[in-house]
């Protein structure tokens, strides 16, 4: 059988309106950005000593990491359980994931009151295995690398035996080919190496990120704390992982005008009701187990917030993606998956803002134009940077021959 | 085939339920820490201090503690400053707020860092830039700190603050019990020796719940029968003897459990010698083999 999808460059141009908006948005950002390396965080950010974190690591951090489990929730399902057919999704998916954590990086050196010293947790006299944040840190490191090897597959495929310098560096064609050749020959062999670590590494930090709020019982909102929210964290990235390739497929598909990939995301639909209705029994054993239940439902902000993520997050996207009709329409489709996406990154924000609850605090924190202005910027610089590879790279899957394919559906 | 593959999942589910009852059992933590014998404290007696604020100008003055900018005296002198709740700073490390007792006279609270037998400061700290020392004291190393400011998230007392407008070398910032140039060499902390009323008392941690015991004992009608910091998470090298009760006077009502030793508990029982990464990284291993054959077979391409 010829093969129906193949990842090719996509044929369009760069520049586009809403590229012209990404890139204002970009230096919007950037401006910000320098304010606060010139000027210190104080000057672009409404931190305090009552609230040390906001939005750059709620959002940028923490939601950049549960939305890039894509990556190693697809490669499970392609390398590890050889679910070949959906081959086709495995690179946009390692793709975002590679951005995404590049850009969370990115948000932690922002971040950090002392950027010029992240590198401190790999040096063996300042390690501290007791901390949650030093297993994140290290996994995190090592995810990004291994999701940067993870892609030479996609270099060498599309420079191998066509490398063309320009000019006076087009001595260097052969040295180049046979880099990549060497890279063939070697990275890509074991990549199942990589793909297994990438998969446990993800498991790893996905939950420990959880474990940090364990660490302030007596800071937090009991709705959401709880000794088990590395657990949560861990099942809410796995359901989230499904749901953020649909709804970046379809997305890429509507920008480049095309036709969404209906025959592989309607069965990969399938799956997430699995994924997802653990994690909803997980949520309400906690509740339940720690007598939550009524708090769930006595009024205050904070029971609405944490209503609305779970009912709009959760248990409407859980139901939505039970009905065969709903997988089946694009539309319908779209909306339970951007609902599971969005109750992922609202659940983090509550986890870590609405949730925490300081003593002595005079004032509740909300995020400053100069913060709001740096994690648009990151956003649109992901987006951006996303556009231009996939142009460049063979990335998303094209058909090649027009024809049905046979997934089962 | 189809047999083995189902066996093979039956058994994959039953591991993975098995290491998520583990998580879930883990609730327990571990053993509490003890302090040490030798691990000294500072008590304060609440009903004895007059808010003078000689302590905060003494701790201003104090190399240990390494202030930008050390103030004249005059800069303590001003009483307005009780007409609000004030609270630790990146340039006041201790503060003194005034309350209205019971019998409506006032009532004056000293704070600062409490120098927690089981910090979680250092608990979330992920360079080790917080050290327990042999006295007790919670010190800092603003050399290998970050800035991430998970320490001021973690602490249950809200005392670190964070040097927010320093572009290059910000610095968290709490009370080092004066140990770089006094506690580590045998003297007391500034703010203990400066006092003019003596109501605090520099000793070892030991002697002083037997002092602060004897106290309540003695004049039953002084004080509230509860050693603030005691045993509040974990215990404190700074505790505190009052005659009104704490909650009126801006202390927390805390439990006794240090969150460390939970949160060192279930990392340490996920991550002892990678047991669980290993055993992860092995099951993957095997179900990649095992379903190795799964995607040629004839539901897919190829």
């Amino acid at each position: 059988m010829s093969e129906h999808l193949k990842a090719a460059p996509v044929d369009r141009k760069i520049f586009t309106p809403g590229v012209i908006i990404l890139l204002i948005l970009m230096a919007n950002g950037l401006f910000f950005g320098l304010k606060r390396f010139l000027f210190g965080l104080g000057a672009v950010t409404n931190l305090d000593n009552y609230y040390p974190w906001g939005i750059w690591i709620t959002i940028d951090v923490a939601s950049g990491v549960a939305l890039a489990a894509g990556g190693f929730t697809t490669a499970a399902l392609v390398e590890i359980f050889h679910r070949e057919h959906y081959h086709a999704l495995l690179r946009p998916a390692l793709l975002t994931a590679m951005l995404g954590y590049t850009f969370v990086a990115l948000g932690v050196l922002i971040d950090l009151g002392r950027f010029y010293n992240i590198w401190h947790p790999i040096v063996p006299s300042m390690w501290s295995g007791h901390s949650a944040l030093f297993e994140v840190g290290m996994c995190v490191m090592a995810y990004v690398t291994v999701l940067y090897v993870e892609f030479i597959p996609v270099v060498t495929e599309r420079f191998r035996n066509r490398v063309n310098w320009p000019g006076l560096l087009s001595r260097f064609n052969a040295f180049t080919e046979w880099v990549l050749k060497i890279l063939d020959n070697t990275f890509v062999r074991v990549m199942f190496l990589f793909t297994i670590t990438g998969v446990v590494l993800s498991c790893m930090h996905q939950s420990s990120l959880g474990t940090l709020m364990v660490l302030t019982p007596t800071k937090m909102n009991s709705l959401w704390w709880t000794p088990v929210l590395p657990l949560l964290f861990l099942l809410s990235a796995f359901s989230v992982g499904y749901p953020m390739v649909i709804v970046e497929s379809m997305i890429a598909s509507s920008s480049f005008k095309r036709k969404p990939e209906m025959e592989l995301l309607s069965p990969l639909a399938r799956i997430i009701p699995f994924l997802l209705g653990i994690y909803f029994a997980a949520k309400v054993i906690d509740w339940v187990d720690r007598s939550q239940l009524g708090r769930l439902f006595n009024g205050s902000t904070a029971s609405n917030m944490c209503l609305v993520e779970f009912g709009l997050g959760v248990v409407l996207p859980l139901v939505m993606l039970l009905i065969p009709g709903i997988r089946r329409s694009p539309a319908g489709l779209f909306s339970a998956a951007l609902l599971i996406v969005l109750g992922v990154v609202f659940n983090r924000i509550n986890v870590f803002l609405t949730a925490f609850q300081p003593p002595y605090a005079e004032k509740v924190y909300f995020p400053s134009i100069g913060e709001i202005s740096v994690t648009l910027g990151m956003v649109a610089a992901l987006i951006f940077i996303y556009r231009l590879l996939v142009t460049l790279f063979p990335i998303i899957p094209t058909h090649v021959q027009k024809e049905k394919s046979h997934v089962p559906a | 085939m189809s047999v083995n593959r189902r066996q093979f999942i039956r058994n994959a589910a039953i591991a993975g339920a098995g290491s998520t009852v583990g998580m879930v059992a883990v609730r327990a933590g571990e053993d509490a820490i003890q302090p040490s014998p030798d691990a000294m404290g500072v008590l304060t007696d609440l009903t004895q201090c007059i808010g003078c604020r000689k302590c905060e100008w003494a701790c201003n003055q104090e190399p240990s503690n390494d202030f930008r900018e050390n103030k004249p005296m005059s800069a303590f002198e001003d009483q307005s400053v009780f007409q609000t709740h004030r609270r630790h700073s990146s340039d006041s490390l201790t503060v003194v707020n005034r309350f209205e007792g019971s019998d409506g006279k006032p009532v004056y609270v000293k704070s600062q860092c409490m120098h927690c037998v089981d910090p979680a400061c250092l608990s979330a700290c992920l360079v080790t830039a917080f050290k327990k020392e042999a006295n007790g004291a919670v010190s800092y190393d603003s050399w290998r700190c970050m800035g991430c400011r998970y320490c001021l998230v973690a602490c249950p007392f809200q005392v670190p603050s964070y040097e927010y407008l320093d572009p290059l070398t910000p610095r968290v910032r709490k009370c080092t019990l004066c140990f770089r140039e006094r506690t580590s060499r045998g003297s007391v902390p500034a703010c203990v020796e400066i006092c003019p009323v003596q109501c605090m008392t520099y000793g070892k941690r030991s002697d002083l719940i037997r002092m602060a015991r004897a106290r309540i004992a003695n004049y039953p009608d002084r004080y509230i029968s509860h050693i603030y910091g005691e045993h509040e998470m974990g215990g404190t090298s700074w505790m505190y003897l009052s005659g009104e009760p704490f909650e009126n006077l801006g202390f927390q009502t805390l439990p006794d459990e240090a969150p460390p030793r939970l949160v060192e508990g279930i990392q340490h029982s996920i991550f002892r010698y990678f047991i669980s990464p290993i055993l992860l990284f092995g099951l993957l291993s095997a179900t990649m083999w095992n379903f190795k054959d799964a995607g040629s077979g004839g539901t897919s391409h190829e």
